[in-house]
């Protein structure tokens, strides 16, 4: 009986209770004497069938891992695996060569202890699927009797199936609240362990970056995980080169769009923009690495600067800049377009220009939300992995000079975790610290930009 | 005395006698401030107003009524251009301000609307402070030289819309942070600080309670004889309470132009009675 099957079987068995419940209701209804019953006859139907469905499906969740332990413990139970080895990974490999070939996954055995064992797995399997079809189709039968004992005219079965919506949604709704503080959970968690092995001094105050995978592991030299360089070369490259082109000419485009283009020109170009925000960033990634770092130290050497990085910073933040464009468009262009048309016939009536307008009106007015629209972007900008990983260096250099090779947090991340390193490593360890800085410092940025965008919203409603 | 025949619509049955009692009240000064003649305003193919004649007077407050949809905001709209900003409006006739078209090529409309400024439906102050709600007409027009000049415009045009001794002591408070009634007398200030000839104004106390209206209603009073004031108004109480000359408008057509005395008492015209009493609108 395979799963599939199974899901086919509940699901009509579901389908079926839908039917008959539907049509008892419907009696009933016929029955009564102004027709009136106290739920429409199709929310008895789902009713029944969301009782037969929902706890045969959560049975079946429960009982899948379950099965798989019971089949495993009766195998080892039987005299064949008295020859099993011990431990360890062959005994592993044996039980899940007899099961492949108990289950016809694979044709015979390779390993001849493995043969004695698909006897028993055949039975086992056997036995517990069909316990496992008895257990679901009585689960079935319980709820569908549940459902059709309470299948009267005065039973509210719409506010019932209605409580029943309600908490699936709750619990969709829950999955990534969950999901965000699992995440958060563990980061903190191995976080910890590597504020155990290194100092949170020296790794945030710290200027010097060169963790050592091969050095000891219990005795870490913590004068080797000061992080300043890694923080300095991501604020440089996401917050100050990639922002230095992305705000111009994102609140420009947005101006332009808003304002002053023409519909046919609008409806070209508002795409094109899109377009560009959708652009997978490891794209992003080989233009910045194989077009515009080697054009920046072209640049550079025939400006007579000797000796400059292909890996430089300016290269990773100009591209970055170029990707963060559509987000600060798009939030500015809504901005601006949710100033009210009044306060902009205020100026214009006043004899204001419309340029005029747009700079001391509309703008200002929109600026809370232009200024949320660009913290997103620099959250989304320190947060970029791909482009930096390709076009920006490994190497942690704190300097002020764009030309040279500079390295980010999200790259060290990618380093550190890429490697053959043991996660009982400081040098593993370090990138759970780093990503856990990287997380409390963009979800502030975005929770600052949401209280502005709410409260700027409120402003004009 | 030629000119006034001019107040009243041509062919009305009304011309004489809005003729003779412009003679009357004797304040005539000859040539209107603004005259319109022949307008019609199209959005698109549809036509809104129908040749429409009219001047405006600085010495009387000109009310608009009518139904709405009737057009008088379109008309009074194309009074100084603001329906430019509307890409598929267009207007034919001629309308003068002092003699000038102010559609002809020349025009510049950013000095037009300097001497022609409008006050809105709704409050629409700007989200700075009161003192740069007023001080922005005249920064953008160079009116004022240095700070103290500004203060002077801010602290004149203030009073003249009755709000200084409300608001002198918090100049620097957000002008959206005021009541509604005081927000609307901001926008006038606001509109007057540019010195303007003509204050057009679109319903101006629809927005506000009793009270507001009232004192907005003062002002206009006030400001009669200083600047030419046309107001469109749904309320006929208003109309009748604030200015001397009404015109009344009906799909798009300019139905009946005179003394508001005349218009409310004596009409000429059925439709005005039928709306003025109620019947329809």
């Amino acid at each position: 009986m395979s799963v599939t099957t199974l899901i086919l079987l509940v699901l009509g068995l579901g389908l079926a209770g839908w039917l008959v419940a539907r049509s008892r209701a419907a009696m009933f209804r016929r029955a009564s004497a102004d027709h009136r019953i106290a739920a429409l006859p199709v929310y008895h139907g789902w009713y029944a069938a969301l009782w037969i469905v929902v706890p045969t499906l959560l049975f079946a969740l429960v009982w899948m891992p379950i099965s798989e332990q019971l089949i495993i413990q009766h195998v080892l139970a039987s005299p064949a695996a008295e020859n099993l080895p011990a431990f360890g990974m062959q005994r592993e490999t044996v039980l899940s060569e007899a099961r492949m070939v108990a289950t016809g996954a694979a044709p015979g055995v390779f390993n001849q202890d493995a043969a004695a064992l698909v006897g028993p797995f055949e039975e086992a399997i056997s036995r517990y699927s069909v316990i496992g079809f008895v257990v679901t189709l009585l689960v079935a039968g319980s709820g569908a009797a549940f459902a059709f004992l309470r299948l009267k005219p005065d039973f509210r079965a719409r506010t019932r199936v209605e409580r029943m919506v309600l908490s699936t949604l709750l619990i969709a709704s829950l999955v990534a609240i969950l999901t965000t503080l699992g995440i958060l959970a563990s980061l903190v968690f191995e976080t910890i362990r590597f504020f155990g092995m290194v100092s949170p001094v020296d790794f945030l105050l710290g200027t010097n970056w060169s963790p050592d995978p091969m050095s000891s592991a219990t005795n870490p030299d913590g004068s080797r995980y000061g992080a300043i360089p890694l923080f300095w070369g991501t604020l440089f490259i996401g917050a100050i080169i990639a922002m230095i082109v992305a705000i111009p000419l994102g609140m420009m485009s947005a101006i332009y769009l808003n304002q002053y283009a023409a519909p046919r020109v609008r409806t070209w170009i508002k795409p094109a923009l899109e377009v560009l925000a959708g652009v997978p960033t490891v794209v992003y990634g080989y233009f910045a690495a194989l077009t515009v770092a080697p054009a920046i130290r072209d640049i550079a050497l025939s400006l007579g600067i000797s000796n400059p990085s292909s890996e430089s910073a300016l290269a990773a933040g100009l591209v970055m800049g170029v990707m963060i464009i559509p987000f600060v468009s798009s939030m500015a262009d809504d901005s601006i377009a949710a100033v009210p048309q009044a306060m902009k016939d205020g100026s214009l009536a006043m004899g204001a220009t419309q340029n005029e307008t747009i700079k001391r009106v509309l703008v200002p007015a929109a600026l809370p939300g232009i200024v949320a629209g660009i913290m997103l972007a620099i959250s989304r900008a320190i947060g970029e992995t791909m482009i930096v990983v390709m076009a920006a260096s490994f190497a942690a250099n704190l300097s002020a000079n764009p030309l040279e090779a500079m390295t980010t947090v999200t790259v060290q991340i990618v380093a550190l975790l890429t490697g053959e390193g043991s996660f009982d490593h400081p040098a593993t360890l370090a990138a759970f610290a780093l990503g856990f800085v990287l997380f409390l410092v963009t979800l502030v940025l975005n929770i600052i930009a949401l209280r502005v965008v709410k409260r700027f919203r409120e402003a004009y409603e | 005395m030629s000119e006034t025949a001019d107040t009243t619509v041509k062919g009305s049955p009304l011309a004489s006698q809005a003729q003779k009692s412009l003679a009357d009240e004797n304040v005539e000064t000859g040539e209107p401030k603004m005259r319109a003649r022949g307008v019609d305003v199209y959005y698109g193919n549809k036509k809104a107003i129908d040749s429409v004649d009219i001047d405006v007077y600085t010495e009387y407050v000109t009310a608009f009524i009518g139904p709405s949809g009737c057009g008088k905001s379109t008309f009074l709209r194309s009074l100084n251009r603001m329906n430019d900003t509307i890409p598929s409006a267009r207007v034919t006739g001629t309308i003068e301000l002092d003699g000038e078209d102010i559609y002809a090529s020349g025009m510049d409309v950013v000095q037009l609307r300097a001497r022609v400024g409008m006050v809105f439906q709704k409050p629409n102050p700007f989200p700075k402070s009161i003192y740069d709600n007023i001080a922005y007409g005249p920064k953008i027009h160079g009116l004022a030289e240095g700070k103290q000049d500004l203060d002077e415009v801010v602290e004149k045009s203030l009073r003249r819309a009755g709000l200084w001794e409300e608001v002198k002591d918090r100049l620097t408070d957000s002008g959206t942070a005021l009541s509604g009634g005081q927000q609307q007398r901001l926008c006038i200030a606001r509109a007057i600080a540019v010195d303007p000839e003509v204050i057009l104004m679109d319903e101006p106390c629809s927005a506000l309670d009793p009270i507001a209206t009232a004192k907005i209603e003062e002002l206009i009073d006030e400001l009669r004889g200083r600047y030419g004031i046309v107001i469109v108004t749904h309320s006929m109480q208003q109309a009748a309470r604030v200015s001397q000359r009404t015109a009344f408008f009906h799909l798009g057509n300019l139905v009946e132009y005179g003394h508001t005395s005349d218009i409310f008492t004596n009409p000429a015209e059925k439709r005005t009675q039928d709306y003025i009493t109620g019947r329809y609108g």
